[in-house]
Parts: C-alpha cells; sequence; structure tokens
C-alpha cells in the first residue's frame, strides 16, 4: 500500500460524494414523469411503496414492487446505469456476501447438495437470502428515486408540509449546504498536506496527521458556525425558523399520489 | 453497521423509533435552553462535519486503512445531547441523500450509533478522564477507550437486532423473513469486525483529535472537562468531604459493636422467633412486657417468602465464621450505599455541568469569533 494511500482514498470518499450530489441535481432537472410531481407526493407516496416492501411475506410481492420502482425510474429518465452502478452492484455485493452463508446454515428442507463440498442447501435459506436481497434492493431503488428527482430543498420543504419542526428543517438545509463546504475544505487540507509530504511517513505520524486534518475541521466548523451565526443575527434572525411552502397540488400530483397509495395498498393486501 | 432498508423487520423499526424519539426530544430541548438562538447553526455545522468526518480513511496498524463513525469525538467536545442530535442528522442525509443506511431503518441506526454511541462515549470519556487536566495525556487515553467502546457498544446493538430476527419474523415453512442469523452467529460476526478494524479506526480518531486540540484548540475540550470546577472547590468544602468519608470509615470499623448487641431490634422478628420461647422471652421484655401472640401473624407469613436476600441475616452464605460474614455485610452495604451515591451526584455533577459549560462554550465561541473580526 502507498503510505499516502489513506490521503488518496479519503480525497477519492469526497469527490464521490460531491459527484453524486452534482449528479442528483442534474437529475431532478430533466423533464421526467417523477420530477414533474409535487415533492410531497414523493415524499408521501415512495416511502410508503418502501414500507409496502419491507412487511411484504410474499417474494413475488417485492418483486412487483421492484419492477414498479425500475418502471418509474424509466419514465423519469433515470438512466438504468446510474441505478445499477450506485445501487443495484453495490447491494448485490454487500448484501449478497451477507446472505450467502444463509442458504446453506439455514435449517430445513435440503433442496441440493454441493458436489465436492457437500454443502446442503436449503429450501428456507435459499428464499430467506431472497427476502433479504429483494427487500434491500427494491428499497433502495426506490429511496434513490426520489432524491434522484427531488432537490434537497424541495424534500425538506415537503417535509415542512408533512408537519416536522421548521427548526430541523433549517438545520437539515444548512447541514447539507455546509457538507460542500467542508468536504471541500476536507479535499484542500489533505491535497496540502499531500503535497508537502516527501518520502514515506511511518505509521503513527499517518495516523497524526489523519487525526489532526480531522481536528483542523472541526476547529474549522466551530469557527464558521459562530460566524454563521453572526450573519445570521446580521440579516435578522431571533432564533426562529421559517420555511416557505409555496408548493401546489395539481390534478396530476392528486392521480400520482393516487395510484402511488393504491399500488401501495395492493402490495399491502397482496404481501400480507 | 448502517444497517440498510430489508434487514429489520417493520415491527423493530418502528420499535426502535419509539425508543429513539424520548431521546431525540430531551436532546432537543436540553440543547435548545443552552444554545437558544445558536442552536441551529452550531448542530448545522457539526452535523456536516460528522458527516464529513465519516468519510475519513484513517490508516489503521498493519497497512489497511478504516473509516470511523466519529461519535467519540462529537459526544468529548459536544456532550452527550448535542452529539446525538448531530449524529442523527448526519445519519438521516446519510440515508435519505447518500443511500447510506436505510429509511425505515434510520431510528434502528440513529439509536445504535447517535443514542448508545454518544451515551457511551460521553460515559466512559468522564469516567476514565477523572479530574485530569484538559491536556492531560489521561484524556487522550480515555477519549481512545470511549471511542473505541462507544462503536463496540453500538455494534453490539445492531448485531442483538439483526440476531432477534429469525427468532420472531419468519414464515409457516421457517423462512427467515428479515436477517436470517441467529443471535449466536449475529453478534460475533458483527463483534468482530468492529473488536478490531471499526474499533481501532474509532480509537485513532478519537484518541488523535483529543491529542491534537490540546495543543491547538484546548477551549473545545473545556466543555466536557468540569474537573476545572471540582479542583477548584473551596479549601472549607474539600475539607468538609473529607471529614465526612473520615466519619464514614470510623463507623465502619466500629461495626463490630454490632456482635455485642443481644437478640433481634425491636420489630425486625422473623416468624421463627415466634416459634421460639428464648425468643418470645426478648420479644416480650423489649416490649413492656406485652406477650407476643402464638403464632406469627398472617401477612407476616405470606410476605417472608416473597424476597430472600442475598446475605440473609446479614451473613454470606459462603463465610462460615457468622462474626466475621456479619462485619464483611456492613462494610460491603455500606459500599454499596457509598456507590449509589458516588453514582447520584456524579449524574446531577453531569447535568449542573453540561448546561454550565455549554452557556460557557458558547461565549467562548463568540469570544473567538469576535478577535477574528
Amino acid at each position: 500500500m502507498k503510505h499516502d494511500a489513506f490521503i488518496q482514498r479519503s480525497l477519492q470518499s469526497f469527490i464521490r460524494a460531491l459527484g453524486r450530489a452534482l449528479e442528483s441535481e442534474e437529475l431532478s432537472k430533466l423533464d421526467g414523469l417523477l420530477q414533474r410531481l409535487d415533492p410531497r407526493v414523493k415524499v408521501i407516496g415512495l416511502p410508503t411503496l418502501i414500507v409496502a416492501a419491507a412487511v411484504s411475506h410474499r417474494l413475488a410481492v417485492i418483486a412487483a414492487i421492484f419492477i414498479i420502482g425500475v418502471v418509474l425510474a424509466m419514465l423519469s429518465q433515470i438512466p438504468l446505469r446510474t441505478l445499477a452502478a450506485r445501487i443495484w452492484m453495490a447491494v448485490l455485493v454487500f448484501t449478497g456476501v451477507i446472505a450467502l452463508p444463509a442458504i446453506f446454515i439455514t435449517p430445513g428442507q435440503i433442496i441440493y447438495r454441493l458436489p465436492l463440498l457437500g454443502w446442503t442447501v436449503t429450501a428456507q435459506g435459499g428464499y430467506s437470502a431472497l427476502f433479504l436481497i429483494g427487500r434491500t434492493e427494491t428499497a433502495a431503488t426506490l429511496s434513490l428515486l426520489l432524491v434522484l428527482t427531488t432537490p434537497w430543498s424541495h424534500v425538506l420543504k415537503a417535509l415542512r408540509s408533512l408537519r416536522v419542526p421548521a427548526a430541523l428543517i433549517v438545520i437539515f438545509g444548512m447541514t447539507y449546504r455546509y457538507i460542500f463546504l467542508l468536504l471541500a475544505t476536507a479535499r484542500d487540507l489533505f491535497e496540502s498536506r499531500q503535497s508537502r509530504t516527501v518520502g514515506s511517513l511511518p505509521g503513527r505520524e499517518r495516523r497524526r496527521i489523519a487525526a489532526a486534518t480531522a481536528g483542523a475541521l472541526m476547529g474549522k466548523s466551530f469557527q464558521l458556525s459562530h460566524e454563521v451565526y453572526l450573519a445570521m443575527q446580521s440579516r435578522g434572525f431571533s432564533g426562529e425558523a421559517h420555511v416557505l411552502s409555496d408548493f401546489t397540488m395539481k390534478r396530476r400530483d392528486y392521480a400520482g399520489l393516487a395510484v402511488l397509495l393504491a399500488l401501495s395498498a395492493t402490495a399491502f393486501w397482496w404481501g400480507r | 453497521m448502517h444497517i440498510p432498508d430489508g434487514y429489520l423487520s417493520p415491527a423493530t423499526c418502528v420499535t426502535l423509533y419509539a425508543g429513539a424519539a424520548p431521546f431525540w426530544w430531551i436532546a432537543l430541548r436540553r440543547v435548545k435552553r443552552a444554545l437558544n438562538t445558536r442552536l441551529i447553526p452550531l448542530l448545522s455545522l457539526f452535523s456536516a462535519f460528522s458527516f464529513v468526518v465519516m468519510m475519513f480513511n484513517l490508516p489503521l496498524p498493519g497497512g489497511t486503512t478504516g473509516h470511523a463513525l466519529g461519535v467519540g469525538i462529537a459526544a468529548i467536545v459536544l456532550g452527550p445531547w448535542a452529539s446525538i442530535l448531530a449524529i442523527s442528522t448526519a445519519l438521516l442525509i446519510q440515508a435519505i441523500f447518500f443511500g447510506d443506511g436505510g429509511i425505515t431503518a434510520l431510528g434502528a441506526n440513529c439509536f445504535n450509533m447517535a443514542i448508545v454511541g454518544s451515551l457511551v462515549a460521553y460515559g466512559l470519556y468522564r469516567v476514565f478522564a477523572g479530574h485530569a487536566a484538559v491536556t492531560a495525556r489521561r484524556r487522550v487515553i480515555a477519549a481512545g477507550i470511549a471511542g473505541y467502546v462507544a462503536i463496540n457498544a453500538a455494534a453490539l446493538c445492531a448485531a442483538i437486532e439483526f440476531g432477534i430476527q429469525p427468532y420472531f419474523f419468519h414464515d409457516a415453512s421457517g423462512t427467515p423473513l428479515y436477517a436470517p442469523y441467529p443471535l449466536t452467529i449475529a453478534i460475533p460476526a458483527m463483534m468482530i469486525g468492529h473488536l478490531t478494524f471499526a474499533g481501532i479506526a474509532e480509537l485513532i480518531l478519537s484518541a488523535g483529535v483529543v491529542a491534537y486540540l490540546q495543543h491547538s484548540n484546548a477551549g473545545l475540550l473545556q466543555f466536557t472537562a468540569p474537573e476545572s470546577a471540582s479542583e477548584g472547590l473551596p479549601r472549607g468544602e474539600r475539607a468538609k468531604g473529607r471529614s465526612l468519608w473520615l466519619a464514614l470509615a470510623a463507623l465502619l470499623l466500629l461495626t463490630p459493636l454490632g456482635l455485642r448487641a443481644v437478640g433481634a431490634a425491636w420489630g425486625e422478628w422473623s416468624v421463627r422467633d415466634f416459634a421460639d420461647p428464648q425468643a418470645r422471652r426478648q420479644m416480650a421484655g423489649a416490649s413492656l412486657q406485652h406477650v407476643p401472640p402464638a403464632h406469627a401473624p398472617n401477612g407476616l407469613q405470606r410476605l417472608s417468602s416473597v424476597w430472600t436476600a442475598p446475605f440473609p441475616d446479614y451473613a454470606p452464605a459462603i463465610v462460615r465464621n457468622q462474626s466475621f460474614g456479619y462485619m464483611l455485610s456492613g462494610m460491603f452495604g455500606a459500599g454499596l450505599i457509598v456507590l449509589a451515591g458516588i453514582i447520584l451526584t456524579g449524574l446531577n455533577i453531569l447535568i449542573q455541568h453540561y448546561q454550565l459549560r455549554l452557556h460557557g462554550e458558547a461565549s467562548v465561541t463568540s469570544n473567538a469569533g469576535e478577535q477574528n473580526r
């Protein structure tokens, strides 16, 4: 491993996060089905479908909800490549590794015996692995659809109209906004450290650098919070948070909500 | 450790949302009261910091790298309640915006990492740091232990949540509907990774950041170090405390005097004393010659079997010599009461100093900001 690998990997994480946020912003501007719907419809409808998938005791219902997610993505001009790269493959690898041993160790009806190893595959184990992977893929697809088709500020406004306290909405909004500033600051801190480092450093020194960068970032966060507070105060902030909610439900929004809720209700009933 | 959707049953998710809700509510009230109008910017920035620090790749011994959660350092710098809110907010944005952790499992993730993690980290840091100065090496070690144990406590909670799924949620054929592994597999599987890599990453971050702040920004550590207040107790108060301890020690040394006492204390008779002629004589003698009833009262007989003390009649079963057992029991009982007192006092001091420090910290950042301008 290269000695500055931790800096490289951290920088990659920051860049990936920035890239994903940028991609979401671009996709949420497209003229697709979900993008045109009122954010409140999506904030209610898509999580309801996720809950329907979580509650279902039938694999077929989970598969049907997954297909609904794929169709919604296609109608919203979300490239399936994006979904495959960001969700499907990642979930398959992560959850697949976790689910695989369950196929062999879950007690039940033996349906197959591995030729050389002699391990037995049980029906119960196979189904339980499919349940785990199916639910995780479906829920992750639907929650990504929400974010890819709705700007974060709209998600927050929609949450406000669902009676989430305004102070929390403002905190979530400001946090999201400052994540990018702090990501850029952390990137600068690591890059400047990297540019001043010659040769290989002992492990202890590398750990000290990583912790010192986190400490410096923390100090900057505190200082920035104070400056932000002063800026807010100078603009008349008195501690009370207000969020404007200027969404208006149109006929197609009501229709969209009705369809999503009807699909969820059907899934609840069928998946019992 | 970010639990995705689909691993936990909806019932578990709802239970953990309900379990997390009171903590969020208390945390919001306490932090709002202490920070007032500063609540929004400070929490927002610290949530953003927590989010970014979760992306740091930390170099681990052996040449590999790992991610830390940052809950240890958040609890050490902010105290438990603000840390609960900051980490929860970071987890919410991770779940909704970056798909890291599920939406239905958000309550569980917040419960494990933000709530259990913050409370364990804060408690251990305060216990291990003791009264050490803010710049003492002991605080670095305490921070490392706090981070390491906190992440493992959070992982254990997650493992238990996974492990109970197959017991409660399976179909008629026995197919597990959610996380498929029982506790015997889920706990070791989760803990091996956290006791090694993740735990060490958290240890490095917590201890490393505290060591860095001690040199460059010690004011940030002052917030959860109310020991300076106890060091500053007036001399008279400290002397009073010392004399109380001396009095307690003297009373413990006088314990053997109790062996000189004859018979049972008035009103502390047992059921079998009513049948023993010698005990009956003592009862009558101690009660102005009123003869006790022939049989023990029905209520006493019924209730005497409800609770059996671990040290019946003050003599532990393992101790053959009754006098020695009596003294040992006395010391054990006194020790338990002192311990309970210390815990209650500690909790009270924690609450008081948390509020004081939060105000103090706000004025520190205010001064720093004004100097920068």
